[in-house]
């Protein structure tokens, strides 16, 4: 079959390489249908997740019909068309019974390695490096699926590909987010990062009942989104001082909840954007948390700092003062997407949310290296890529 | 969850003594079911590495701080009897601060120092050596000072070490390692699984087969290092359902050996605490131990996988793996040195 696979930094290729197969009873193989990249495969892209290995095939946003299954799972037919969630999840440990499935204790292959990186392991999650088990992903043509009797939900005739596609991670992702959040009537959110899941968290936090959303972020064509999709209000941090921004709009109390869908790789701006470039290129801190310090900053007294954006490691320059003398509560995780799978696909058929919104290019799977490229430099006005094999 | 024993019940189980039974083994006068416990670390004894560099260092301190013309020639050195000297002072507070198991701390620094100073004095005189032969007379000096410097790394970082889980010798030579995981089924469950030795290939990576010879006898046998295999029968030595569970190893086995698993109910009823205690005697000694360990047996990183493995193998009836899956072409370098399972 085709494959995306990752050649190093910078580099992916379209490869052939063998179809999957059934390797455990619990498994099943799907033919995908549509598949999307991540902004959080942009950090594979550039290098800055370890331990990813020449050859392996990426992508944890995937969809798909099943094709074959193994002797265990029952509850699928073959010719299902299924979404898939990007954690990978055995349904039978604490975790899963607790519905934390991103901290499934079985589903990572690799866990005594995540475990001298992070002191525990979380779960094993689609083509995102070997720390996470080493999964082969869904850019392809096929995918196999392990648990398949736990993580994929059927998707209801009629509802196209594009509306259920970003169930796999972004649209729960968002809303686990917002949800974080702990959002009462009349709060007020900033949300850094107008990318697809800063999107999907600015729609989440207004379904929740927040009263004002703020949007943060640089490029035009996202902060445009963001007003004219999502109904934030918006900032440009390269314009504006962000934090005097922050407590003009709310008075001077801060924001009741902060967003950090940003991540590892923030754009910084003047020394502290350099230091940490620096730093960063020197292996001496893995993030660059820009975006997450302006967080812990401009939240209000008490308030909540909510983290989907993507860390691999360690960073420094955070200010745990401003968080611990003023009572603010971080929140953060991979997203247990298996736990809003069915409340977020009844939102998308009631019409409450059209998370297609969001795509601006719609490409094969064998020009992914370009859509790759196009993405990371936000070229084209690009924020959300839909591949078909 | 089934778990209604309580820990009194435990304690007042009968356990055999099977040491009179069987002479032969070493561990067999382990009492099995003693509990879990961290031992205090032993403070009191100098690792012969520590003292043998200690002695070394002090040595060469006091040689230069007495006679630091003659050190300086026969080493090649050049440099002013007072560096010279210094230098002697720093390695006999470095070579205190070593034979005093790190006390006091502050001194720790001489150590630093001690490298740095001479170091530096070398590279001055190498830039400055003019005849061949003191290049050479330098070079082994520099090779001895590098050589001392690892022995006192290697002291330093044995003497900051805290006693973590893993590996330790007993007092009988044989090596112990120890493990535990949580896992979400009760304490009787796991017993059942672990009693039936027959399952233990399934998830013990080393055991090629384990068979029942009778209610209490079994015989194993275990993968080597370089594709031998290794067997011996063993004894259940406490069987205390729902709780406990201690064999060993019969006289003639090729690797005298033992094991304890604990089933404890997990804090808030949250499962079961598998706790194992493996012992054995590595053939040939320590020696054979390391040279195992070149061959890539690890016994800590083995059991940690092997309980893994057991825990998914309860809990969800498969073990997970990525073994045989698709990618790309992977590179000669990744081929060779793997990150995760191969897939």
């Amino acid at each position: 079959m085709r494959a995306l696979c990752w050649h190093g930094a910078k580099d992916v290729r379209v490869d052939n390489v063998p179809d999957p197969k059934i390797l455990n009873p619990r498994d099943a193989i799907l033919k995908i249908t549509s598949t999307a990249i991540c902004g959080s495969d942009l950090h594979l892209y550039d290098g800055y997740i370890p331990t990813m290995e020449k050859g392996d095939i990426l992508g944890h946003e995937f969809m798909g019909e099943v094709v074959e299954l193994g002797s265990a799972v029952t509850n699928l037919k073959i010719g299902d068309r299924v979404v898939v969630p990007f954690p990978i999840a055995c349904g039978n440990c604490y975790f899963c019974e607790e519905q934390q499935h991103s901290l499934c204790e079985n589903s990572n292959p690799n866990a005594a390695m995540a475990e001298k990186m992070w002191g525990h392991s979380p779960a094993g999650i689609f083509g995102y490096s070997h720390l996470t088990g080493g999964y082969a992903g869904g850019q392809a043509e096929y995918v196999r699926v392990p648990y398949a009797d736990v993580g994929p939900i059927k998707v209801p005739d009629g509802l196209d590909d594009e509306k259920v596609l970003f169930l796999s991670d972004i649209l729960p992702t968002g809303y686990m987010a917002a949800e974080n959040c702990d959002i009462k009537p009349g709060h007020v959110v900033a949300v850094w990062g107008c990318g697809p899941v800063g999107q999907f968290a600015i729609q989440s936090a207004y379904l929740l009942g927040a009263e004002r959303v703020i949007a943060i972020d640089r490029f035009p064509e996202r902060l445009r989104m963001a007003r004219e999709v999502s109904r934030a209000e918006t900032i440009n941090y390269e314009e504006v001082n962000v934090l005097d921004a922050l407590k003009t709009i709310t008075g001077g109390r801060g924001p009741d909840a902060c967003i950090d869908a940003v991540g590892m790789e923030a754009h910084g701006v003047g020394l502290v954007g350099a230091y940490d470039r620096v730093k960063q290129a020197m292996m001496l801190e893995t993030e660059r948390p820009n975006a997450l310090r302006e967080a812990l900053m401009a939240c209000r007294n008490g308030g909540v700092v909510s983290i989907p954006g993507v860390y691999g490691g360690f960073l420094d320059k955070m200010p745990i003062g401003s968080f611990m003398n003023r009572s603010l509560t971080l929140k953060t995780g991979q997203t247990h997407v298996q736990r809003y799978l069915k409340p977020l696909l009844d939102r998308v058929q009631m019409g409450e949310i059209d998370p297609s919104v969001i795509i601006t290019h719609r490409m094969p799977l064998e020009q992914a290296p370009d859509a790759y490229r196009m993405f990371r430099d936000k070229q084209d006005e690009c924020v959300k890529v839909v591949l078909r094999p | 969850m089934t778990d209604t024993t309580t820990a009194n019940e435990q304690e007042a189980a009968p356990q055999r003594d099977f040491s009179a039974a069987n002479p032969g083994s070493v561990l067999s006068r382990r009492p099995p079911g003693s509990a879990f416990q961290y031992e205090a670390p032993s403070r009191n004894q100098l690792p012969a590495l520590a003292s043998g560099a200690g002695m070394v260092i002090l040595g060469l301190g006091v040689a230069q701080l007495l006679a630091p013309r003659q050190v300086a020639r026969s080493t090649g050195i050049h440099a002013h009897p007072a560096l010279v000297r210094a230098s002697g002072a720093l390695g006999i507070a470095s070579a205190v601060n070593i034979l005093n198991k790190g006390r006091p701390a502050p001194l720790g620094l001489a150590r630093l120092a001690c490298v740095g100073l001479e170091l530096t004095l070398l590279a001055r005189s190498a830039m400055r050596a003019g005849s061949s032969g003191r290049r050479s007379r330098l070079a082994l000096t520099g090779a001895g000072v590098a050589a001392a410097a690892m022995l006192d790394m290697s002291a330093a970082l044995a003497q900051g070490a805290r006693q973590g889980m893993g590996e330790r010798s007993t007092e009988s030579g044989a090596l112990a390692v120890e493990k535990c995981i949580t896992v979400n089924k009760s304490p009787q469950e796991c017993y059942n699984f672990w009693r039936n030795f027959d399952r233990f290939p399934e998830f013990m990576e080393h055991l090629e087969e384990v068979s029942k010879i009778s209610e209490t006898r079994s015989h194993w046998k275990a993968k080597a290092p370089i594709g031998s295999s290794v067997e011996w029968d063993a004894d259940i030595s406490a069987d205390q359902p729902g709780e406990l569970l201690a064999w060993h190893s019969v006289e003639g086995a090729d690797v005298d050996n033992g094991g304890t698993v604990r089933f404890e109910r997990a804090p808030g009823g949250r499962g079961t605490i598998v706790r194992v205690e493996l012992q054995y005697k590595p053939p040939g000694g320590k020696a054979g131990a390391l040279v195992a360990k070149l061959f890539g047996e690890n016994p800590v990183q083995q059991i940690d996988a092997d309980l893994r493995r057991f825990k998914q193998l309860i809990e969800t009836g498969e073990i997970t793996t990525t073994e045989g899956q698709s990618s790309g072409p992977r590179s000669t370098m990744v081929k060779l040195i793997r990150k995760g399972v191969p897939g």
